[in-house]
């Protein structure tokens, strides 16, 4: 039988029975609609995620202090006891580092700030004025805490855009006198507003000298310190050289630990990454639901059909080709099935990015095909018990049934 | 072609055919030696349970004796692979059946061209073909009808057209008028005959006994063995 022969005698038979066809149709395309919607939340969330860990800046390397025992990072990590310090002198230490480029410690505690009678309680950021390029933060107003001596610093504090709005309102900001604690500082700058990152809302920092934060909050201990490395490829070798700085000077002891960005992304993304293909398993599971639906339909397919192939028998039909015959239908139903629910689960990704514009819900590529590719092996493959039933029908009993 | 004028169009030698039901066994067809020239009319007849659909299913290649050889025009069939014998039904031999067996989703053209649709024929060749064979049969009016759609008559001439498309050299046919009332069944009869006329061997399987009078030879059946081959002269 010849090929386009081949295809529209398939088409006649699955056209023959709308009803059938419709139903196995739109089993195929949920499934592969599922496909489609899950692996896009999965994967949306997973690039929602790293685009939040990429916005607080590159080429990280993070100095906590204590020692966790486990390599790599887990979310334990970040809570560490400490025996020794982390000190500024430590931080000033690691800028020596051939692979540093930049180094900010950070110090942070809660306080109070105040004006003309306005009182808002406030995170306080102790730092230095590497800190906005490390970061990556940009200024809306002013200028940044001066480069100066990390163990004296002005006075000076830069605040967020949200605490800029709430203590001077329409007033201008730069220039005045706050309290915040117990000191008075000038405000000299006022950030961008919109900065997020690691779980701290910039919007509503306040950013003042670490020795001054230090005084204030009356401990030696920095929070983190944070480096950016000079390359990508450099990455590496400054957690070695930081972390053999601070060795000698914590008398070989090695009492903090370091992890790089790099490796806290690509964690998040092995973690995120699974539960995509979580949950594209479990979409695949309706798929192989679709596949034996297929199947079953199919075989009711041959038994209706069972006169008809012994007629095509006794007309000259080898097994071949009504196995062919019937693999093409099974084939050409999954097609459609699959290609149908490719668009509708096109069209709910799109829905879900329209509801949450934030969110990207882009199904993955791999997905995809992986969803379009089982639908059709599925669907062939579920098919060949039905064909080749069919091919082994006998002539006589199957012309005799009526 | 110098062995098939030779050798008669069919020759079955000391053919069994056994069925097993249960228990029992049932000789269908039991020490069977029959030959056909090419050309013949020939009718089959006897009783219910006589063997003679099985003779008609072996003859057609549907079936499989249990021993002895079938050979078509000098050629043993009965060995030939199930593909090389579909290809010899494709292209020697043509059925017609009792309840027609029309596909009652395509068309009457569709279904005449049916054969040469599974033979691979090019669809120009076959458009050709299904047109003549159209107008042959008088259905040149209801090519695009399809089978719910014609009268039992119109029926069994687009099979009849059907089984002889691919230019068999032997058309079966299984109790033809069957399902036709008279009038009908004397036409289709009519057409049959016209085509062995043309030198297409004609083998009806048939209760009916003045059906059966009609064939030049009418073979007797009777517990899976021959009874009676009797010829008469030709009509004139």
């Amino acid at each position: 039988m010849r090929t386009p022969d081949l295809i529209r005698f398939a088409r006649d038979a699955a056209t023959g029975n709308p009803l059938r066809t419709v139903l196995l149709v739109l089993a195929m395309a949920i499934g592969v609609a599922a496909v489609v919607v899950l692996t896009a939340l999965g994967d949306g969330a997973r690039r929602y995620v790293i685009n939040e860990f990429s916005a607080i800046g590159s080429n990280l390397v993070i100095v906590l202090p204590g020692r966790s025992q486990t390599g790599g990072f887990n979310p334990g990590n970040a809570i560490t006891s400490t025996p020794r310090d982390l000190t500024v002198d430590d931080a000033e230490a690691l800028q020596r580092a051939p692979a540093v480029r930049r180094v900010a410690p950070l110090a942070i505690g809660t306080s109070e700030i105040s004006i003309g009678g306005r009182l808002r309680e406030v995170m306080v950021a102790g730092t230095t004025s590497q800190f906005i390029e490390v970061r990556r933060m940009t200024l809306a107003q002013g200028r940044f805490l001066p480069a100066d001596d990390w163990r004296r610093g002005a006075s000076e504090a830069v605040i967020g855009a949200k605490i800029r709005d709430e203590m001077f309102g329409a007033e201008p900001a730069l220039g005045k006198l706050v309290r915040i604690g117990d000191r008075r500082f000038r405000i000299v700058g006022v950030l961008a507003a919109g900065g997020q990152g690691l779980g701290m809302n910039t919007d509503e920092l306040v950013i003042v000298p670490v020795s001054l934060a230090q005084a204030m909050f009356n401990s030696n201990t920095l929070f983190r310190i944070l480096i950016e490395a000079n390359s990508r490829e450099a990455i590496e070798p400054a957690k070695a050289q930081v972390t053999e700085i601070i060795k000698v000077r914590h008398d070989g002891e090695l009492d903090v630990t370091v992890i790089t960005q790099d490796a806290v992304l690509a964690t998040f993304d092995r973690l995120l990454g699974t539960l995509t293909l979580g949950v594209a398993g479990i979409a695949a599971i309706s798929l192989a639901v679709a596949g034996i639906l297929v199947m079953n339909v199919m075989l009711v397919s041959v038994t209706q059909r069972t006169a008809e192939i012994g007629l095509l028998k006794a007309l000259g039909a080898t097994g071949d080709t009504i196995r062919a015959a019937f693999l093409t239908e099974a084939g050409m139903l999954s097609l459609a099935g699959a290609l149908l629910g490719y668009a509708l689960g096109h069209a709910g990704a799109a829905l879900i990015r329209h509801l949450y514009p934030a969110f990207p819900a882009w199904p993955p590529g791999w997905a995809v095909v992986a969803g379009l590719g089982t639908a059709l092996v599925t669907g062939l493959l579920f098919g060949v018990l039905p064909a080749r039933r069919a091919a082994r029908l006998d002539p006589v009993q199957a012309l005799s049934k009526r | 072609m110098a062995e098939a004028s030779t050798a008669p169009l069919i020759a079955l030698a000391d053919i069994e055919r056994v069925f097993h039901l249960g228990d029992s066994e049932v000789h269908a067809l039991h020490r069977l030696d029959l030959q056909i020239e090419a050309g013949e009319y020939v009718a089959v007849m006897g009783p219910s349970g006589s063997g003679k659909s099985t003779l008609l299913n072996l003859l057609g290649l549907l079936d499989r004796p249990n021993a002895g050889t079938y050979r078509l025009e000098g050629r043993d069939v009965t060995t030939l692979s199930p593909e090389e014998q579909a290809r010899v039904r494709s292209e020697r031999i043509g059925f017609v059946f009792q309840s027609f067996h029309l596909v009652p989703r395509l068309t009457a053209a569709e279904n005449i061209a049916l054969p040469m649709t599974l033979a691979g024929i090019p669809p120009a060749q076959r458009a050709e073909r299904v047109a003549q064979a159209l107008k042959d049969y008088g259905l040149a009016d209801r090519a695009s009808h399809r089978p719910d759609e014609l009268s039992g008559g119109q029926r069994q001439r687009v099979a009849i057209a059907r089984a002889t498309i691919m230019q068999p050299a032997v058309i079966l046919a299984d109790e033809p008028t069957g399902n036709l009332d008279r009038a009908t069944g004397d036409e289709v009869v009519r057409l049959l005959e016209e085509l062995n006329a043309q030198g297409v061997t004609l083998i009806v399987v048939t209760h009916d006994a003045s059906l059966g009078s009609r064939a030049r030879r009418q073979l007797q059946m009777e517990d899976g063995s021959l009874k009676r081959d009797s010829r008469c002269a030709p009509p004139t």
